[in-house]
């Protein structure tokens, strides 16, 4: 199997107004690359989702995106203070995002149920007080 | 119907993307919550938002969409435009509030695709 294609973006944790940049460079290779459209989105709104995540509640952290011939493997990392519940976290609805973040129009509890909903897996790692990655794969 | 006909029936103002005026649509979206947006939106071309910030415009770059209107006279930065520019988004801004909008654009024949989830 030939080596994957790679991009690696350092998300920065500190600017809301540029959580998503990655994201937007991710859509505009895979367009480059020529994958269908619907794939691209499911691709591009769950690693938002996550890029949104890691602004607002660890600080940002990093994205790698790995192309394969027959999936899309996205890592997500940061070293925030890691989800003490997932189960929770996973509920449509529960949010821990602070009341300056709904007033961005974020923090609806919608991220990660979302990220799950567009990706074919996700698996999350977490611990309190160390960081959280998240793998998700999307199939071509 | 038509960016161009959104444009006249909402009173509108085009901020960028007067090249694109004609392009044809078929349901739009009305939220400030990007949140909601990005879980529940499904092939709606048109965006209408109360809401400014930069992440309005990568939300509806993410979704596919086309074209944002901007209610309640909200305008967005020249930032947000500069960056709609880059991703060929129209921007409009009307005076008029979210659900007087919505109420024009559903009776004038937009859809909006009401199933949840798929």
């Amino acid at each position: 199997m030939s080596e994957p294609l790679k991009f690696h973006f350092v998300v920065d944790g500190k600017n809301f107004t540029s959580a998503g940049q990655a994201s937007v460079n991710v859509k505009k290779n895979l367009r480059q690359l020529g994958i269908n459209p619907e794939t691209i989105r499911r691709v591009s709104i769950a690693m938002y989702e996550g890029e949104i995540n890691m602004v607002i509640h660890a600080g940002g952290g990093e994205a790698d995106v790995l192309v394969f011939e027959d999936h899309i493997k996205m890592i997500l990392a940061d070293k925030g203070p890691g989800i003490a519940n997932i189960e929770m976290a996973m509920k449509e609805g529960f949010s821990t995002a602070p009341d300056n973040i709904r007033s961005l129009g974020f923090g609806a509890g919608m991220g990660l149920p979302n990220m799950k909903r567009y990706a074919d897996s996700m698996d999350i790692e977490s611990e309190l007080g160390k960081g959280t990655t998240i793998t998700m794969t999307v199939k071509l | 119907m038509k960016i161009s006909n959104i444009k006249e029936l909402l009173a509108a103002t085009v901020l960028c993307g007067e090249d694109k005026l004609e392009s044809e649509i078929h349901s739009a979206c009305g939220s400030d919550m990007m949140s909601d947006v990005l879980a529940y939106v499904k092939d709606q071309a048109v965006l209408l938002t109360g809401l400014v910030n930069a992440q309005v415009i990568r939300t509806a770059e993410m979704m596919d969409m086309i074209c944002i209107v901007f209610v309640r006279s909200k305008m967005p930065t020249p930032d947000m435009i500069e960056l709609a520019k880059e991703s060929g988004i129209v921007l409009l801004s009307t005076d008029k509030r979210m659900f007087e909008t919505c109420g024009i654009l559903y009776t004038s024949g937009l859809a909006g695709n009401g199933d949840l989830h798929e």
